[in-house]
């Protein structure tokens, strides 16, 4: 009997166009990604026409939040030895009373915003749950604070090798926290900063933007 | 195409005895969970990205100093004084304040470039030569400035940034930023005094803020 041939059309999609797209994206982010490491603090910094790179390490980053608080970090990739001189450094010129223990946590407390009081307390948490202590933030003034000892026990540690000083500001931050930092800064004769920004274009117009355009 | 084994010529063909016929197998693999997994990667590399990595501003300070001569005194006739306030006030003055607060302007983040500009323009528009001019000139010239030959008319020109207790971290860095675009070579941060303190928080009463 002949049967009438209903012709299949194949539901098949030639999809290789598709994947090679989507597969020069994931390549294009792979690339582009640079994780970056965990921010226990939200902040969202200003925008600069400041086009000047970051020490990624050797420095010391001060960061104050949108609620005027100040937090302070060291960054050291390579010489893991300076937290351990930090640390020492603070417990024996603050009596903090500090075990050996939780010296050595301080290498892996990514920042520090409570006063030396409260010290012990932070270093005996382990890292992972640090983030989770409402940190009050180290007290500054208008002589320095307590971030004065702090940036000098760095900055002996970090002796004969250069540091940078990193600031990294909330956008909502109140001036007067900043102006206690740089005071901080200054009480240990550092005078060169780093703000830490986002990028912006120069405005259109401006002696910048004629002297950018001019050189390139 | 290079097999030579066949399945039986079910296929209907019939090509003679002995000649079996090659067995096509399709080159067709499902790409489906490849691109499933593909945007799925996709997917979190977007979400885990940061396109624009953090830039630094450098920012000198001076020494404090106790010592009178060792202080820059700027000229009045060259100097303008940015207040930062509160919710983004910016205020300013040229020169001195003068007791009354008459000379005490109200502008804003967009209108200050301007007033910069401007103010600039006036200071080198009179500015007076004298032996320091030369020295200047020399300086640019050796630090590579394109624009050597006029880099002492602006010798005279100040801007001191003074915010106060209610600005913001933002206000400071823009205003600092604003140095930067407007090519201001002399500036300084500096704290407010009370005297103006006062002015800005009347303004501030009488804006409403």
């Amino acid at each position: 009997m002949p049967s009438v041939k209903i012709p299949k059309k194949s539901t098949n999609v030639d999809m290789t166009p598709f994947v090679d797209v989507a597969f020069l994206i994931l390549t294009f982010f792979i690339m582009a990604t640079k994780f970056k490491p965990p921010e226990p603090v939200q902040v969202t910094t200003p925008k600069s026409v400041s086009t000047t790179e970051l020490p990624e390490s050797n420095a010391i980053l001060i960061t104050i939040d949108k609620e005027s608080k100040v937090y302070f970090t060291v960054l050291s990739e390579k010489d893991k030895s300076i937290f351990t001189s930090i640390i020492s450094d603070l417990n024996t010129s603050k009596n903090l009373g500090l075990t050996d223990a939780e010296k050595a946590n301080y290498s892996k407390t990514y920042l520090v915003g409570v006063s030396f009081a409260q010290l012990k307390q932070l270093l005996d948490l382990p890292p992972e749950q640090q983030k989770s202590l409402k940190q009050p933030g180290i007290p500054v003034d208008t002589t320095g604070g307590e971030l004065t000892y702090w940036i000098q026990a760095a900055k002996s540690a970090f002796a004969g090798q250069s540091l940078k000083y990193m600031v990294k500001g909330d956008n909502d931050s109140k001036y007067p926290a900043f102006k206690y930092v740089i005071e901080a800064l200054k009480k240990n004769d550092q005078y060169k900063y780093n703000l830490i920004t986002s990028l912006e274009d120069a405005p259109a117009g401006t002696e910048l933007y004629k002297e950018r355009h001019r050189t390139k | 195409m290079a097999q030579i084994e066949g399945g039986g010529d079910s296929g209907g063909h019939k090509k003679g005895p002995g000649v079996k016929k090659a067995k096509k197998l399709s080159t067709r693999v499902d790409m489906t969970p490849m691109v499933d997994l593909g945007f799925l990667l996709i997917t979190f590399f977007i979400f885990t990205t940061t396109m624009s990595s953090p830039k630094a501003m450098n920012l000198n300070m001076p020494k404090d100093t106790k010592n009178q001569d060792e202080l820059n005194k700027a000229k009045e006739s060259g100097a303008l004084t940015i207040m930062l306030g509160k919710d983004n006030g910016v205020y300013y003055y040229e020169g001195q304040l003068a007791p009354d607060g008459s000379n005490f302007k109200t502008a804003t983040f967009k209108t200050i470039r301007d007033e910069i500009i401007s103010k600039r323009q006036d200071v080198m528009k009179n500015h007076v030569h004298d032996s320091n001019c030369e020295k200047l000139k020399e300086d640019a010239k050796k630090a590579g400035d394109p624009n050597w030959e006029t880099a002492d008319l602006d010798r005279d020109f100040v801007v001191v940034i003074k915010p106060d207790q209610d600005a913001t971290y933002r206000n400071t860095v823009d205003m600092l930023d604003e140095m930067t675009i407007n090519d201001v070579k002399r500036y300084a941060m500096v704290d407010i005094t009370p005297q103006e303190y006062q002015v800005v928080q009347a303004t501030e009463k009488t804006l409403g803020k």
